[in-house]
């Protein structure tokens, strides 16, 4: 009986803390992912169990509806908690409000890379448990046999040696095309992938410094027309497929030894290393004003509607423990943000496969233009680069791409005022 | 090259079979590549996409593509979300389009055909351009539940289904079929002493199957391939229909085919339905002209 008594007595305990736990509702991108599902429940039951004060419930949604979905949200007034944000797109999510400034202590995040930090206006609004890294990928077989000089994050491909890299590669006659740049997926990859070549040439998307923020003279500017020019080239030359890639091609070309380069992203490179014993990932090539990747993927943010932006941040900070971010480091093939968590995952840690992908994103990694501007700029720069892969006029196409990120940046009062 | 005698019925009628053939083969094509891809491993699929081995069930075959696709997404719930909606929506369509249609016609009331033009006018507005605003007003609706009186209709079904059940196409198509329908009949009903309801329900609706066929097939292709919608007013994975649900198969590694499975397990209700109702569909196509 004394047993039955403790044991209701540790039950109702145990029901008041659960019952005086505030409900924070989370919205997550990753339904349809079982391996990302399963970590990120994993995540939110250790919280709920961790502390009395919150309990999250999640909601996920398919990656490619989520944003059409928050946007719907917040226009209903009906937004989560917390919510997770592709990190160019959180600056038009936080100046329209959606968000607000994250109130988690900075030094949690201090050692992570630069990518996973979401910042605006000088505020926190994001921190992603993971960045992503593009690499040249190739075969060391591949560099012997055409001659080429092995390049390295110190020493980077040249203009010059990338060209050449693409000749030998056309001229051996081994292959379909010199280099899958990926022209199939047709979506945010193209910013993703493609702006580091424009900044390589000295151009940008956006000059977010000017006032107000413009595209004129760094989209269609010297460096604009030169980055336009050399990109027609890629496939006037015959080096690379343009947009009517077929998608499976892509997906399994390079396996298949049609390619002998891939401009791709490391959630893909697990395929290659399966099918080469010598894959090697190259860093970005140097066309004369440095060498860069995109940086920034996924991250956490509390809503600009709710209450508990404080039970937000609770979660968020718990979520950044090193083990999680190696746990979904291995789950789903991401880089993880620090040098400790990268230590304890398979692929990262020193001497494991995938290790070039962190230097990489700590080196090269530049952010997307930060600014709320970004999700019209970037499908305007989608449009451009596969008009001019097409065969449009360069400087035209620049001009007009121009005049359109122009005209929504003028129409939106310069995104200069936080709504 | 030989001309064919037009005389040679033997020979046109080879000819014509061949190019209905022909036809039938392209439109069926995209469905046997779905169904025989839903087959195949991946690595398999994406190379047979070069070749006609793209069409036949060779290699590897196995039924993997479909237990993936039900670990990946709760597959019956969209299913049976969908054929929820779709199939209230288009029963209370057509009851409410078709007394709407029975008033334009056999009822003479003050405004009537300028509300009718009005109407019809709708027809040249598409849902995009309406959705917001829809979306702010459904979501501030009020109703009385078993939770008594809450506000707003975001993530439930009504909120998938009410705003569809009139619409100015279905109204239309009832307008123009009634309009057909012998007036003697109505006028003989009416001397008799058949009240309204009487003279629709008896008359009128018994006269309208090939029309109720047309209008249910129109309407159940729509509500079926609701994706914009239900993706601005659900949240709720369990509330969810199957084209919100496509998208869960569209992760960065693209597995082909599950996607195949999921699309041949979606499609099977809209090709039963289609079925079931052809018939008559083929029959009030015949009648009216109306293309669907």
């Amino acid at each position: 009986m004394t047993r039955l008594t403790t044991a209701t007595a540790l039950a109702l305990i145990w029901a008041s803390g659960a019952l005086a736990q505030t409900e924070l509702t989370m919205w997550y991108h990753g339904a349809g992912n079982q391996v990302e599902s399963e970590i990120i429940n994993q995540i939110i039951s250790d919280f709920n169990a961790s502390q009395s004060d919150w309990h999250v419930t999640i909601e996920s949604f398919p990656q490619a509806a989520y944003n059409d979905a928050v946007v719907a949200a917040a226009l209903a007034g009906d937004l989560p908690d917390i919510l997770d944000v592709d990190g160019p797109i959180m600056p038009n999510w936080a100046w329209a409000g959606y968000l607000q400034p994250l109130p988690i202590d900075p030094a949690k995040i201090e050692s992570f890379l630069p990518g996973p930090k979401g910042t605006w206006n000088d505020q926190l609004y994001s921190v992603g448990l993971w960045d992503a890294a593009v690499a040249l990928v190739t075969r060391q077989s591949t560099l012997d046999e055409l001659g080429l000089r092995t390049p390295t994050l110190e020493e980077p491909w040249t203009l010059e040696e990338f060209m050449g890299a693409m000749e030998a590669a056309k001229a051996s006659g081994k292959y379909d095309y010199a280099i899958d740049l990926g022209m199939s997926d047709q979506g945010e990859w193209y910013p993703y992938a493609f702006l580091p070549f424009l900044w390589s040439f000295g151009g940008d998307l956006v000059d977010v410094q000017a006032d107000p923020q413009t595209a004129e003279g760094v989209l269609n500017g010297d460096a604009g027309l030169k980055f336009g020019e050399w990109w027609q080239g890629m496939f006037a030359n015959g080096y690379a497929p343009g947009p009517s890639q077929d998608p499976a091609d892509h997906a399994s070309g390079f396996q298949e030894g049609k390619y002998a380069f891939s401009w791709n992203g490391n959630w893909l490179a697990l395929p290659f290393l399966e099918a080469y014993d010598d894959v090697v990932f190259l860093p970005a090539p140097d066309f004369g004003n440095g060498n860069y990747i995109g940086g920034a993927s996924w991250q956490f943010a509390v809503s600009g509607t709710t209450e508990h932006p404080e039970g937000g941040a609770a979660f968020i900070e718990f979520a950044l423990q090193d083990k999680y971010l190696a746990q979904f480091s291995d789950g789903i093939g991401l880089i993880p943000p620090t040098t400790t968590a990268a230590a304890m995952t398979q692929n990262y840690k020193e001497s494991g496969p995938m290790a070039v992908f962190y230097d990489l994103s700590a080196d090269q990694a530049r952010l997307r233009p930060v600014t709320p501007g970004y999700p019209v700029a970037s499908k305007v720069f989608l449009k451009a680069m596969m008009d001019i892969a097409n065969g449009a006029d360069v400087a035209d196409t620049l001009d007009s791409a121009v005049d359109e990120i122009d005209a929504d940046i003028q129409a939106n009062n310069g995104y200069a005022q936080a709504q | 090259m030989a001309a064919i005698d037009p005389s040679n019925r033997g020979l046109r009628l080879f000819a014509r079979y061949a190019v209905l053939t022909l036809v039938a083969v392209i439109f069926a094509f995209p469905l046997v590549f779905m169904l025989v891809s839903s087959l195949k491993p991946d690595d398999q699929l994406l190379r047979d996409t070069a070749s006609l081995r793209a069409f036949l069930p060779v290699g590897d075959l196995s039924l993997r593509n479909y237990y993936a696709a039900f670990d990946r997404a709760p597959v019956g719930t969209f299913i049976l979300n969908s054929v929820f909606v779709t199939g209230v929506t288009v029963a209370l369509s057509l009851f409410v389009c078709s007394l709407a249609g029975f008033a334009f016609v056999f009822l003479r009331w003050t405004g009537r055909d300028l509300v009718l033009s009005v109407i019809l006018a709708t027809l040249i507005v598409p849902f995009e351009t309406i959705a917001i605003p829809l979306l702010l007003v459904v979501s501030k609706l009020p109703w009385i539940g078993a939770e008594g009186l809450t506000l707003g209709w975001l993530n439930t079904y009504r909120v998938q289904i009410v705003p569809f059940i009139a619409d100015g196409l279905t109204i239309f198509l009832f307008v123009q079929y009634f309009k057909d329908l012998p007036g003697d009949l109505i006028e003989a009903a009416r001397v008799e002493g058949a009240s309204n309801w009487q003279i629709y329900r008896r008359i009128v609706m018994p006269l309208s199957g090939p029309i109720l066929a047309t209008a249910a097939i129109l309407k159940f292709l729509v509500m079926y391939n609701q994706y914009l919608w239900p993706l601005m007013v659900v949240q709720e994975e369990g509330r969810r229909p199957v084209m919100v649900g496509l998208q869960y198969f569209f992760q960065l590694n693209r597995a082909w085919g599950e996607i195949m499975a999921y699309l041949s397990l979606i499609t099977v209700p809209v090709l039963a339905f289609y079925l079931y109702l052809q018939r008559a569909f083929i029959a009030s196509i015949a009648s009216t002209g109306v293309k669907g």
